[in-house]
């Protein structure tokens, strides 16, 4: 009985040996093919040195309007106010692109007829979040906008508009 | 014997190859078949009725689709640059091209739909119980693998279609904690549709799971066998064990199959020959077109997308259907596989009364969340008030509808069961329906037209 178990348990371990082995083994293949498929994100990914874009002189914007950027795939909007936003064209609901309707002076999404202000906030769902953010820079005049930098938001709060003339 | 017999016999083998002495070419065909066909099945198994021969027509239209798929890979180029190029080349300059891609994708939709049908039939037929439960567990992840290749396919032209569909149904995984938003930049090899999705998509879509496929055909072909053949009727005094009537499976079996091959094929080129696949404008990242829909496939989760909250249509709902017919098998029927479609005559009346409401509430249902919508657009919706609220109204209907049809109809709990299953496939279907023909610009409610 005692050299059964003993049997058992050799064949056991020798099995538990190979099973561990293979586990091993399919780790390797694994982490081949990640590092195989690693270096297609840089071939693939946009350049980052064109992420900041000047996007013109501020008195180029009048109050109250929306001006798109193919290039940088953003909205600059100035509100009535003269705080600019930068506002990420694309739809917090599902990703499609959501064009200005000048007339009725907000964005509509064609997918899902989610609707945003100038600002970006939801009007009317289905989106779930404001429009996200941009950072935006203020020199000598021109407005900068960083595409790198994507700010994620429920609604519009006041200190997320940017003035000229302050710092 | 001169060097040709010789090259001949080598080619034709030796060893017995039928009893047959006759030197008829067809035995080894016959032959050939009966390397992995049983040579005798139940004479109750070949007919249309039970059948109507929808596994047939699957491996047909996937057999077509290999052939096909290997011809438009000579012509399509995979790149983001190239790809709508290629394809408008392969329907305006190649011989026959539009005729090919019409083949391709006819057949790969044509696919989905026999593969559905054959779902239903072998959950009507009870053909999941016992020694099929396995099989059918087998037959949800091919019905997965022929979802991910249309899906995969529909983004390879590259127009203004694919493109929108893949986006929004890709961004839906957003919505899954956690994992979802990694998942989504793994699957898109980025944020956001590009380059390198186009040629993850025709990876998948040209090896992955294409052998994915065949292995996993073979494999539920193989559990056929294993399962002595396919789920036969049964008179209700029959004892499951006694023997049944055989037939030869060449020429009884094989000739009805061939047959049923021969006219999908022919359904399939008539249908090329008249309706040429979609091709809207070059995707163009910059502007949604009005509207814009998922795969008409996924319509019916883009439909409930309409009225709940994203978490909940995307991963809640799925995630409890796919539990749902997961565990279909496993549950404890109380009646065991008789091969009659629907079980009874009371199953039957139960099904048609499961498929009536399902149609009827959703219906219902979606008009009702479209007037509450349009009253309130006010704020964003919530988890709660979009989501988990309409969700538990949604399970109590479904719940209140299960008790009415065991108490009321007095069915028995695998009629019960059936049911509920017809009430959520007519459900679903409704949805698919809905948002596929129903909904206009802006995705508003429009009559078809």
């Amino acid at each position: 009985m005692a050299m059964q178990e003993k049997k058992t348990s050799r064949r056991t371990f020798l099995n538990a040996l190979w099973v561990g082995v293979g586990a091993l083994s399919l780790a390797e293949i694994g982490f081949l093919i990640s590092r195989f498929l690693k270096p297609r994100e840089q071939r693939f990914a946009e350049n980052t040195a064109d992420a900041v874009i000047a996007a013109g002189s501020v008195d180029a914007f009048d109050p109250g309007s929306v001006t798109a950027f193919v290039r940088g795939k953003f909205y600059l909007a100035r509100l009535d106010n003269g705080g600019f936003l930068a506002l990420s064209r694309t739809c917090t609901h599902l990703g499609c692109t959501v064009p200005w309707v000048d007339d009725e002076k907000r964005f509509v999404c064609p997918c899902h007829a989610s609707a945003f202000s100038i600002n970006g906030e939801v009007l009317a769902p289905p989106a779930p979040r404001a429009l996200d953010l941009f950072d935006i820079r203020i020199e000598n005049g021109q407005v900068l906008v960083d595409t790198g930098k994507r700010t994620k938001r429920v609604g519009f709060e006041a200190a997320q508009a940017v003035y000229p003339g302050r710092a | 014997m001169s060097t040709l017999q010789r090259v001949w016999a080598s080619i034709r083998g030796s060893g017995p190859v039928t009893n047959s002495s006759s030197n008829d070419p067809r035995k080894y065909l016959r032959n050939f078949l009966l390397h992995f066909r049983p040579a005798e099945v139940p004479e109750r198994s070949i007919g249309f009725a039970l059948t109507a021969y929808l596994g047939v027509a699957s491996t047909v239209l996937l057999v077509m689709l290999i052939l096909s798929g290997l011809m438009l890979k000579f012509v399509y180029e995979p790149s983001a640059t190239h790809a709508y190029a290629s394809i408008v080349y392969i329907g305006s300059e190649v011989p026959f091209g539009q005729l090919l891609r019409n083949l391709h994708r006819w057949s790969g939709y044509a696919l989905l739909v026999t593969a559905f049908l054959h779902l239903l039939r072998v959950f009507y037929t009870g053909a999941f119980h016992g020694p099929r439960q396995f099989n059918w567990i087998i037959g949800l992840a091919l019905m997965a693998l022929v979802l991910l290749s249309n899906f995969t396919g529909y983004l390879l032209p590259w127009d203004q279609i694919s493109y929108w569909a893949v986006t929004i149904s890709t961004s839906l995984l957003d919505y899954v904690p956690g994992i979802g938003t990694p998942l989504k930049e793994l699957i898109l090899g980025g944020p956001e549709p590009g380059p390198a999705t186009l040629l993850n998509f025709y990876a998948l879509h040209t090896a992955i799971l294409p052998l994915s496929l065949v292995f996993l055909v073979l494999f539920h072909f193989w559990r056929i066998r294993m399962a002595h053949g396919i789920v036969v009727r049964r008179a209700p005094d029959e004892r499951l064990t006694s023997p049944l009537p055989m037939v030869r499976t060449v020429p009884h079996l094989v000739t009805r199959e061939a047959a049923a091959a021969l006219l999908v094929v022919a359904a399939m080129l008539a249908l090329s020959m008249t309706l040429d696949a979609p091709l809207a404008e070059q995707a163009n990242p910059g502007m949604s077109p009005n509207p814009t829909k998922a795969p008409w496939f996924f319509m019916g989760i883009q439909e409930i997308l309409m009225h709940l909250h994203p978490l909940f249509a995307a991963l809640v709902i799925p995630a409890c259907l796919l539990a749902f017919l997961l565990c279909l098998p496993y549950l404890r029927h109380d009646a065991p596989a008789t091969g009659v479609w629907f079980g009874s005559k009371r199953g039957r009346r139960t099904v048609l009364a499961a498929a009536i409401a399902g149609c009827l509430l959703t219906a219902g249902g979606v008009l009702l969340s479209e007037a509450v919508l349009s009253a309130d657009t006010a704020s964003p919706p919530t988890v709660l008030r979009n989501g988990l609220i309409p969700f538990l109204a949604i399970v109590a209907v479904v719940a209140g509808f299960y008790a009415m049809i065991k108490k009321a109809l007095d069915a028995s709990k695998s009629e019960a069961v059936q049911a509920l299953f017809t009430f959520l496939t007519s459900a679903f279907l409704t949805l698919t329906l809905i948002g596929t023909w129903f909904r206009g610009a802006g995705m508003q409610l429009v009559w078809p037209g």
